[in-house]
């Protein structure tokens, strides 16, 4: 079911006309209202003023998570933050978290957003959904929740973790609908299987599954495993949060871009030059309705591929492929972001340990694992094996602390940490996905 | 009343023991004490040698963490009871035992222990006041 017909099936012309619309009011208003776009635009010499057509979007600077970094919490708000009625946040490349804010009118449309999302994704008013994303500054079980009621089907909202007790809700509450991050997914068949309980005798049709990068491979292992149709949902909290584009169940090939709210450019990462059609490279958003954080040509770091060809559901928003890779070293475990840097922020606070360090993510029974290998050097050696085992569980406390990831330390002999041509390899990366 | 011994970083890795070992035999040194103690990830090897510091600039020169600690080396009687009255000294004068390990030698008819204590001079001093026999490092590392 097409949830907002009207403005889900534009043809094209249309809905660039009022992406122009939209996207000019918005940049007169983040020209008047954040000092940052005013500094910017003045800089690079363009005045909202002159923006005549869409294609005068790429002379636009681009913004970054530095910039949001260097704002850090409010300096991006477009609003006065008595108008800001929810406040979310992502972790940060230095462990400063990304702070994002909403209106009143930013969360309706956002709830509208998720209902059109959960709805290609299958979802219908008499649906209840298990909504297994974690609630609280990450966006995701707000996101699907305010979506659901907005669609009016009811929404469990059982969160992260407790995976057991979760199990039980399934058999006994009957949803039809799961969403969480694709490696919860499969971290709950397998608690189910131990159980006794066979998603086959659950009642789920559809898994509305993101906030991770996940393959094709890992959607035939999870549509077979839970007994429902994989569906893939994109969205990161800087522009959004989930809802940014969703795949419908029909195609379950590509993710809807809502594009009457959004403006999406491909651009080659190394020259910042826009891509066409068709082309891969660094997804690049413009939020046009926003209010209290709108974001000009924020560089999401993704990699992708944007396709314009009708789809059979009848959507007319262009589609985007799977998320590839990224363009920077961030790592998602368990659905945190993590950037090496911030991991070697946290060692280098430790005085005498070495700065060598490598961290290791593996997929153990379907739950990410991260263990950081730090070199043992002179300074902190001791004959002592329990001295040891202290470093390692201050190191790993400390990482918890800052990060909110657990991460498992193991001390390595000095030298041991391969190195190519005088740099160190930062991350392997073990997950099959 | 001082005996050095060198601890050496290892990790959980066929092959490392005797790559020590191996650094050892080439540099001519012999080795005269030794413990593992172990955990799932690492271990730290424990050695007494009889050219600490030619041991230690060889091991580090391959790249090893290596650091030297003071232990105690202490005779103890060769007979049953013999370690008990030892320990029940130090538990009495609540002094830790870090961990402990024995000789390889012999020495007349006792038997040789390696003590790191958590209070090393009061383990000595005590352990003297009791009559109970430490043997030097320059005597040990020949021994």
């Amino acid at each position: 079911m097409i949830f907002d017909m009207e403005f889900e099936t534009l043809p094209r012309e249309a809905l660039e006309a009022i992406q122009l619309r939209r996207l000019r009011a918005t940049l007169e208003r983040v020209y008047a209202t954040v000092p940052f776009y005013k500094e910017r635009f003045d800089a690079a010499g363009i005045h909202p003023n002159d923006f005549r057509s869409l294609s005068d979007l790429q002379h636009i600077p681009f913004t970054t998570k530095q910039d949001l970094r260097d704002n850090y919490p409010y300096g991006m708000f477009a609003v006065p933050l008595e108008n800001v009625v929810r406040i979310h946040a992502s972790s940060g490349t230095t462990g400063k978290p990304t702070v994002v804010g909403y209106t009143a009118r930013d969360i309706q449309m956002w709830a509208g957003l998720m209902a059109r999302a959960l709805s290609a994704g299958g979802a219908t008013r008499q649906d209840i959904i298990h909504n297994a994303y974690g609630y609280g500054l990450f966006t995701g079980g707000l996101g699907v929740h305010y979506g659901a009621e907005r669609l009016g089907a009811s929404v469990i909202p059982v969160s992260g973790g407790n995976t057991r007790r979760q199990i039980t809700i399934m058999k006994d509450f009957k949803p039809t609908i799961l969403t969480a991050t694709p490696s919860y997914a499969l971290h709950l068949s397998e608690v189910a299987q131990e159980m006794g309980v066979s998603f086959a005798d659950l009642s789920f049709r559809y898994g509305i599954f993101g906030a991770e990068p996940w393959s094709e491979n890992m959607r035939e292992e999870i549509q077979q495993k839970l007994n429902l149709k994989a569906i893939d949902i994109y969205g990161l909290s800087e522009v959004l949060g989930p809802g940014v584009s969703v795949e419908c169940y029909q195609a379950q090939s590509g993710l809807h871009i809502q594009e009457d709210h959004f403006i999406a450019e491909i651009i080659d990462p190394h020259t910042g030059k826009v891509l066409p059609f068709g082309h891969t490279g660094e997804l690049v958003f413009t939020s046009i309705t926003k209010e209290a954080f709108p974001v000009i040509r924020y560089r999401t770091r993704d990699i992708t591929t944007l396709d314009p060809s009708p789809c059979i559901c009848g959507r007319t928003f262009v589609r985007m492929q799977k998320v590839s890779g990224r363009t920077d070293d961030m790592l998602i475990i368990r659905g945190v972001n993590v950037f090496p840097s911030q991991i070697e922020s946290v060692l280098m606070q430790i005085d005498g340990l070495s700065p060598h360090y490598q961290l290791v993510v593996d997929r153990v029974e379907n739950l990410d694992t991260l263990t950081v290998m730090v070199e043992i050097g002179e300074t902190l050696f001791s004959d002592e094996v329990k001295a040891l085992q202290g470093l390692e569980k201050n190191i790993s406390y400390r990482i918890k602390e800052e990060l909110g990831v657990t991460a498992k330390v193991r001390l390595v002999e000095p030298k041991t940490i391969a190195r190519s041509q005088g740099k160190a390899v930062r991350v392997i990366d073990n997950r099959k996905i | 009343m001082g005996v050095q011994q060198l601890s050496v970083f290892l990790e959980n890795k066929a092959g490392r023991l005797s790559e020590v070992t191996g650094i050892l035999s080439e540099a001519g040194i012999n080795i005269r004490a030794l413990s593992l103690a172990d955990t799932s990830d690492f271990g730290v090897l424990r050695l007494i040698v009889d050219q600490g510091e030619k041991a230690l600039d060889a091991l580090k020169f391959n790249g090893f963490s290596v650091a030297i600690t003071d232990v105690v080396a202490v005779q103890v009687d060769d007979r049953p009871g013999g370690l008990h009255r030892i320990l029940g000294l130090l538990h009495e004068a609540r002094i830790n035992v870090e961990y402990m390990y024995a000789f390889v030698h012999q020495s007349g008819r006792h038997a040789v222990m390696i003590f790191r204590f958590d209070r090393p001079k009061d383990a000595v001093d005590l352990l003297q006041k009791n009559g109970i026999r430490m043997i030097e490092g320059d005597a040990l590392y020949r021994m």
